[in-house]
């Protein structure tokens, strides 16, 4: 026999496949219009951020605008040498269009990142060059300052050349292009991001492995109570829930500071001196308390929904089979709730290494995270490049952490409800 | 060697969950080792909390319990030693039919090789060698109880206790496992301790059936003994298909009373729960007792009409107004050709007083 399978057809002659998928043809397009406008918000609002934010991130055109014929003469320069007549006189011409637009400045400030010491020469060229003759650029500009016979400053000019450039992704790793275009570290004492990444990462991963501690008995308990009990207990843990944000935050405020009721209350049972208060804000200790307590109700919903899937029969009958109340839990009702762990912890960490309002007023300067640093450069120094870059950096460290999830637990085991 | 007859033993057993009502009122219970014994009751009735404070699930409020001469009511569930077979089979979802007839081996820290042996043996048991490498969800219902039933034996317990094993099975595969679990119980002789609301289960395999209502055993005997004589008419109700009729003890004399019923006549019964004459009682008859035209010799016989006539294949049932009873049902079998069996009819029934028991009214 043949293992080739025939084509069935239907009573009409037609192919069994065709007919099929023209009858569902409809269906098809049914479900696709009830998902589109989501699609459309999805695309609208996450999507296209995301891409103007990575375009953002990388986006070096500022200068190549700029300077669009110093550019052109400069693509036959070695670089190695000083470069010749045509790209000064390019440069020149260049320069001078900017003054005119009043952009100059802008110029010099985007060079001077580049090379120490750009900005003071291109004002002292800025003010020089109404006097200029015509012809002979290189001469003239060499006159101005020594700084433009170094090579090393047209060097740099001709590194900003490329539209895009990974300078601030570099810089979210406390690295930069040094003058020879090689990555190198900042110095020892001004790496502040990587101290940054390295405290989120550990903010998040505590808070997650004490949101999982206090979250699995709570979980238990309202899987396990008669209904009664059991609705109390989630009201519980929902009120946080219902309750601002920040108005959680400013709590914690008032509870932990060096005044404040939790300290009282030390000094009330004598924990400790009433001069020797223990600070527990403006630090890591406040970040991991107020962080913890706002986050529990993501760790606490998915095992909860999971472990109302666990049939209380599942541990008796571990335990008629002679197992001890530990080792019926350990060998049979903690696997069958590690999907839940497994999307509470992902969530917590998810959410905990992006936080942001609890950190910043609780944080102080220990306790901040790199979110808080995010922030400040899109509002303070409005450095929104450098702003996206970090912000990218993250998201493809969330995007690690959900592979790494992948591959050890397999994310078809997550189970969110 | 004789076997122990209070093998298993309930001694006084109350049980309350909330202080207010007694689910399992001074229970005494006797199982003989080796014995198939069903505990048989409408829900709410209290069968299944006595097998959970068997299994060590449940404390007794009050009384012992003893196993094998031991009270084991400080004795946590997995020092007990018994095994069970639970409702929904409670197999571990997340371990292969290996690994979940292996876990009461392992936590008795059995050899790999002991451990592979018991797992065959108890595998082949239940026929299901070969599915050693399945997965629990991998199986049919009929499998995964059968699995549940190797799982429950595996590790040799005294006693095994079966919480309605077969209630989510359906109808023929209910049967066919019932004759299984029946036949592993002969093979191997361990004390079984069955739960179930279905009588035709608890009649077919039981050596002795423990009728539960109210918190109390109501009767217990041989699956024969109860339908053949209910002690009350709880029983007589809850075993099999039963007529009744109420009425009053008018006269009661050498092991036969008259009753005489609502509708004014009367008719002979065996006292069962009678004494005296005026006493209130409910007389209950078996279906099949009852024969249409008697020959002889019966001490009851009179006229009814017919009803309603079911065909039901094997047999008809008949429903008849007799003595002011429009429920009374007869058995008809279809063998002879009864060609006056007709709704409207008026035909004679009777049967012997012997048959008919007097019990208590309710």
């Amino acid at each position: 026999m043949s293992s080739e399978t025939q084509k069935i057809l239907t009573t009409d002659g037609i192919p069994l496949e065709v007919s099929l998928k023209k009858a569902e043809k409809k269906n098809k397009i049914k479900a696709f219009l009830l998902v589109a406008p989501l699609l459309l918000f999805i695309i609208i609002t996450y999507i296209f951020p995301i891409g103007e934010m990575f375009t953002r991130s990388i986006d070096d055109r500022m200068v190549t605008n700029m300077l669009p014929k110093t550019f052109k003469a400069m693509e036959t320069w070695d670089g190695k040498e000083l470069p010749p007549e045509e790209v000064f006189a390019a440069f020149l011409s260049d320069y001078r269009a900017l003054a005119e637009k009043k952009e100059h400045g802008k110029l010099g400030q985007r060079l001077n990142k580049e090379k120490n010491g750009f900005n003071t020469i291109l004002k002292k060229l800025w003010r020089k060059m109404k006097n200029f003759e015509e012809g002979n650029a290189k001469e003239q500009i060499m006159e101005i300052h020594k700084r433009f016979r170094d090579v090393k400053y047209w060097q740099a000019i001709k590194r900003t050349a490329p539209p895009y450039t990974m300078a601030k992704y570099l810089k979210g790793m406390d690295m930069y292009y040094d003058e020879d275009g090689k990555v190198v570290q900042v110095e020892e004492d001004r790496r502040i991001h990587r101290i940054l990444w390295l405290r989120t990462l550990e903010v998040a991963f505590f808070v997650t492995i004490f949101c999982f501690l206090m979250g699995y008995p709570i979980a238990h308990l309202l899987a396990t109570l008669p209904m009664k009990y059991s609705n109390l207990l989630m009201i519980c843990v929902l009120l946080p829930f219902w309750t601002s944000l920040l108005v959680r935050t400013a709590s914690w405020m008032i509870l932990l500071q060096q005044q404040g009721i939790v300290n009282d209350f030390f000094v009330w049972i004598g924990l400790v001196g009433d001069d020797n208060r223990p600070e527990m804000m403006y630090n890591k200790t406040g970040t991991y308390v107020a962080m913890t307590q706002i986050l529990l109700p993501f760790m606490v919903l998915p095992l909860y929904s999971v472990m109302k899937t666990i049939s209380p029969s599942l541990m008796r009958a571990g335990k008629s089979l002679g197992g001890t109340p530990f080792v019926a839990f350990w060998k049979v009702y903690f696997p069958l709730t590690i999907p839940g762990i497994g999307a509470g912890c992902l969530l917590v960490f998810i959410l905990a290494i992006g936080y942001y309002i609890t950190p910043a007023l609780v944080g102080g300067a220990s306790g901040t995270l790199i979110s808080n640093q995010i922030a400040y450069h899109m509002k303070a120094t409005l450095d929104w490049s450098f702003a996206s870059a970090m912000g990218l950096m993250l998201l493809t460290g969330v995007l690690v952490v959900y592979w790494i999830y992948n591959k050890l637990v397999g994310i078809d085991n997550i189970k969110l409800g | 060697m004789s076997k122990n007859q209070q093998f298993v033993r309930f001694d006084k057993v109350d049980k309350s969950y909330d202080g207010k009502v007694l689910v399992v009122k001074d229970l005494n219970l006797d199982i003989a080792e080796g014995e198939f014994v069903t505990m048989l009751g409408p829900s709410g009735s209290g069968k299944t909390t006595c097998l959970m404070m068997l299994a060590g699930f449940e404390t007794p409020t009050n009384g012992e319990i003893y196993l094998d001469k031991n009270p084991i009511s400080n004795i946590p569930p997995h020092k007990r030693g018994i095994g069970m077979v639970f409702q929904n089979y409670a197999l571990f979802p997340h371990m292969t039919v290996y690994e979940n007839l292996a876990f009461p081996l392992r936590v008795r820290k059995t050899s790999k090789e002991d451990i592979d042996k018991k797992v065959d043996k108890a595998l082949s048991m239940v026929s299901l060698s070969g599915f050693e490498n399945r997965m629990p969800g991998q199986l049919s219902g009929g499998q995964q109880q059968r699995v549940a039933v190797a799982r429950a034996l595996v590790f040799d317990p005294q006693v095994v206790l079966m919480d309605e094993p077969l209630g989510a099975l359906d109808k023929n595969l209910r049967e066919s496992m019932q004759y299984e679990i029946k036949h592993i119980h002969e093979s191997i002789g361990v004390t079984v301790v069955y739960v179930t609301h279905d009588q035709g289960e608890a009649l077919t395999m039981s050596n002795r059936i423990a009728v539960f209502n109210d918190g109390k055993v109501q009767q217990l005997s041989s699956p024969d003994k109860l339908y053949e004589e209910p002690v009350n008419s709880f029983v007589a109700e809850f075993i099999g298909e039963n007529n009744t009729f109420s009425g009053e003890v008018s006269d009661i004399s050498n092991g036969k009373c008259k009753v005489k019923l609502d509708s004014g006549t009367e008719i002979m019964a065996n006292p069962i729960r009678v004494k005296s004459k005026g006493e209130k009682t409910i007389v209950s008859l078996r279906p099949e007792r009852a024969i249409i035209d008697p020959q002889k010799g019966m001490d009851n016989n009179h006229k009814g009409k017919i009803e309603e006539v079911i065909y039901h294949g094997d047999h008809t049932r008949v429903r008849l107004d007799l003595l002011g009873n429009k429920e009374f049902i007869l058995k008809v079998p279809n063998s002879s050709a009864r060609m006056d069996i007709k709704v409207g009819n008026q035909i004679n029934v009777g049967w012997n007083s012997q048959d008919s028991r007097a019990l208590d009214p309710k």
